[in-house]
């Protein structure tokens, strides 16, 4: 796997150290000389000083060997030129790009953008989804944040004990993944009972998942 | 007929002054609200203050009801995202945007945006006058 990223921080030295360590090959594109020379001392990837927007640097990163592109600068419309450049010019399919702007998000995708990364949004998700009820335990947010997979241990007080699935009074757009009882993994029918301390996965559109925690644990 | 000019800097600036003197609605856009001192005195048109990066900023200048879009910021990157917005999303078929380094033209194959490279214009001027 090769990827070319464009940009800079502490985010891409990182993603830097991680892919490499798994074997990627990593070139990294930045303006910054000093940033270049700090990721060639400390990192196994390749950096080229450069505007990742302009196509001779990515001809220099061999964008046409890439399997991927990163665009993470701070600068939404850069992020987005980097992106198309790499598809248009360089047939690279799997083009990454950060909104910064949330409002941009819908823009790219429209725009090409394979997958965006749409941090103000993924961070208000990720607070507003951190419920108070220690029972919840968000496994899982995929698609950007568009489905959650969390799982719920039912207590004494929670209202659907001895409850078939069936009986439940559920929200739509809500599916019950499975049922963990003690060692056993069941995959619930609408005739399971639902007992005292199964621990219930469920998977639910975000803004359902109040919903969902509330017939479950009836707070 | 509706004009939006994004961008106020001297390319921008001359244009809004000529389509305004020749009786277009012209409305005008730039971050900095100083680049509006160079439009000049029988300039009718409206001008917004505002990065048209923004998408709130297109739509309060009525990018939906634009006959002819012309982009001029002296940022590539951002006239392209501009140009794409106005003429892909919003299906106007009139977009005109300036591109100043002409290895990002690529990005405008198979679209109906309209390219103005300064650059290249003026080196096959340059290259006719010299050679003829």
């Amino acid at each position: 796997m090769r990827i070319i990223i464009v940009g800079g921080g502490k985010v891409v030295y990182h993603l830097a150290k991680n892919f490499t360590a798994k074997g990627y090959e990593v070139v990294i594109i930045n303006k910054d000389k000093d940033y270049c020379k700090m990721l060639d001392r400390k990192t196994n990837s390749l950096a080229i000083c450069g505007d990742g927007s302009q196509p001779e640097y990515l001809i220099q990163a061999e964008a046409r060997k890439a399997d991927a592109i990163l665009a993470l600068t701070d600068n939404d419309p850069d992020n987005l030129f980097i992106c198309q450049l790499a598809q248009k010019e360089f047939g690279i399919s799997q083009t990454f790009a950060v909104v910064n702007n949330p409002d941009n998000e819908e823009i790219f995708k429209s725009l090409g953008v394979e997958t965006i990364f749409n941090t103000t949004k993924l961070i208000s998700l990720l607070i507003e989804q951190r419920v108070e009820v220690s029972d919840v335990n968000n496994l899982l947010s995929i698609e950007e944040g568009r489905i959650s997979i969390s799982q719920v241990v039912l207590r004494p007080t929670s209202p659907v004990l001895g409850k078939t699935v069936r009986e439940l009074d559920l929200p739509h757009d809500i599916v019950f993944g499975c049922v963990i009882r003690n060692e056993n993994v069941l995959i619930p029918h609408g005739d399971t009972k639902l007992l005292e301390g199964d621990k219930v996965l469920i998977i639910t559109l975000p803004e359902k998942q109040g919903e969902a925690f509330s017939v479950l644990s009836g707070e | 007929m509706y004009i939006l000019v994004i961008g106020c800097g001297r390319t921008g600036s001359s244009i809004a002054n000529l389509l305004s003197k020749e009786g277009k609605n012209v409305v005008v856009v730039d971050r900095d609200g100083e680049a509006f001192d160079r439009l000049s005195a029988e300039f009718t048109g409206f001008t917004i203050v505002g990065d048209a990066t923004e998408i709130e900023v297109l739509k309060e200048a009525k990018l939906d009801k634009t006959d002819v879009a012309v982009i001029t910021t002296n940022d590539d990157n951002v006239n392209a995202m501009i140009a794409q917005i106005a003429s892909k999303l919003y299906n106007i078929s009139k977009v005109f945007v300036r591109v100043i380094d002409p290895s990002k033209e690529v990005i405008y194959e198979n679209t109906n945006i309209i390219q103005m490279n300064p650059t290249n214009l003026l080196v096959s001027e340059f290259k006719d006058r010299i050679i003829s």
